[in-house]
């Protein structure tokens, strides 16, 4: 259903980490990606912005397969995205993902959330997943909520959480699905902080995202999205301040000048 | 008044009744969590297998089932479950009984447990690329059962009263003594009383420790 002659793509496998190929979907009657064609190259950082229902999101799951396609193809690393079972959540180990609600696993404490997939997953010792953890905590700054629970650290400390749970995994490319949307506004600089360091230590990072801020300082692409298409992509001082198509001026002329 | 209960075994009644009841428990708490994987798994025919079980065995009576055990399994098919007596016999096949139609309503109380989490819990688990099994065990069920200690209490003083139908088949449990009481005796209302209040000790208990055990271990989101 969704393979293209995906065989000649390996010889291009070495900078091209992510790669869409006419992807289409449908929620229903909603034809929310429309031959999406978009190459990511390792260490680039790509953030997609647009408005909402725009399909930024749903471009972003598909990557990790939370989103089935109805065409077209996606390969991560010279491999196409298999289908379910084993060979998919191998895949998915590989690829970080950050959400929009955190979805830190409730019943766990902050240190069992970081080590969970390092000990089931990839198999490490739980003294080294403790070790790893308690690390990646420190970097993203709640090394000393280890020992609590999700529910007990604010929206900000635990999308830190999420990020480091993700980084756990040592994930070739990692998606942001509007990680600073559930946010009160003083706890999303503490997260794009620790995006921009993330970008800036040459992590591979597909931002869905708001922030225009981020975008401006931390992209290496603007991909800008509308009605499930690719209108526009650009480098993002050339997008921001001179974008070709009417829609992205239209949507940068909305909130822009406020 | 109360001398006629000498001559009876009271408290082996209820004893019988007590084993009826944890190991029928125990048995339909696996059997329904298996029951309620295979209803929220991706594969089609367990998924058609868990609601073609639970939609008929929860709407059979237990009588009927309790009775098939004994004339079906046992006397037509010779199934013993390994025992030679027949009051062995017969206390496991109440047991089987008791498991197969109890299970039903513990894989419903589980999967309502499951709707309540999240679905983003199931999807950063699955992200982190743990497998379905793990998904089920590490993260979804962990929560869901937490969420259901209350309906999965109310299953649990149900089944503890259903015990009562494994008379039907002559288990010697305390409906069976009752009845016996009730055919020598002439104490009709203190016999039901004493049967009632012996049930009440139970199953009292019984749901107010799960019920603050349901609170002690809720999740917080």
């Amino acid at each position: 259903m969704t393979e293209v002659s995906v065989a000649k793509e390996d010889v291009a496998a070495t900078a091209e980490l992510v790669v869409l190929k006419s992807v289409n979907k449908h929620f229903g009657a909603l034809h929310v990606l429309q031959d999406i064609d978009l190459t990511i190259a390792r260490g680039e950082v790509v953030v997609v912005i647009g408005p909402s229902g725009s399909g930024k999101s749903t471009l972003c799951r598909t990557i990790n397969r939370l989103e089935t396609i109805d065409s077209g193809s996606i390969s991560i690393d010279g491999r196409p995205l298999p289908h379910e079972g084993k060979e998919l959540a191998r895949l998915r180990a590989d690829v970080g993902m950050v959400f929009q609600s955190f979805n830190l696993f409730a019943h766990k404490t902050v240190l069992e959330n970081v080590t969970l997939g390092q000990i089931k997953v990839r198999k490490a010792d739980k003294k080294a997943a403790e070790e790893k953890a308690r690390a990646l905590l420190d970097r993203v700054g709640v090394g000393s909520q280890a020992d609590k629970y999700p529910a007990q650290l604010s929206g900000g400390q635990q999308q830190r959480v999420a990020i480091a749970r993700a980084l756990a995994m040592d994930p070739k490319v990692m998606l942001f699905d509007e990680p600073t949307s559930a946010l009160d506004p003083e706890m999303i600089n503490e997260v794009l902080e620790v995006m921009q360091q993330l970008a800036r230590d040459g992590m591979t990072m597909i931002v869905v995202t708001h922030e225009m801020g981020f975008a401006r300082s931390a992209a290496n692409r603007v991909v800008f999205m509308a009605d499930g298409r690719i209108v526009e992509q650009a480098a993002p001082d050339q997008f921001f301040s001179a974008p070709r198509s009417d829609r992205a001026k239209d949507f940068l002329s909305k909130i822009l000048h406020h | 008044m109360f001398d006629f209960l000498e001559d009876y075994d009271l408290l082996g009644a209820f004893w019988t009744t007590v084993q009826l009841a944890l190991l029928s428990a125990v048995g339909s708490l696996i059997w329904g969590t298996l029951l309620a994987g295979m209803r929220v798994g991706p594969v089609p025919l367990m998924r058609g297998f868990g609601t073609a079980y639970v939609n008929i065995v929860r709407n059979i009576p237990l009588t009927v089932i309790i009775l098939f055990t004994s004339l079906g399994l046992y006397q037509t098919l010779n199934v013993s479950l390994g025992a030679d007596d027949v009051e062995t016999v017969n206390f496991r096949l109440a047991v089987l009984g008791l498991i197969a139609y109890t299970s039903a309503f513990v894989c419903e109380a589980l999967r309502s447990g499951i709707n309540t989490v999240p679905v983003g819990q199931a999807e950063a688990a699955r992200a982190i690329g743990l497998s379905f099994g793990q998904v089920l065990r590490l993260v979804v069920l962990p929560q869901a059962f937490r969420a259901s200690v209350g309906p999965l209490t109310n299953v649990l003083i149900a089944l503890t009263k259903n015990t009562t139908v494994a008379a039907a088949i002559g288990v010697a449990e305390a409906a069976t003594l009752m009845k016996e009481m009730i055919e020598n005796e002439a104490q009709l209302l203190l016999i039901s009383a004493v049967i009632a209040l012996g049930f009440v000790i139970l199953t009292l208990p019984t749901g107010l420790i799960l019920g603050w055990v349901g609170k002690k271990v809720a999740v917080k989101r």
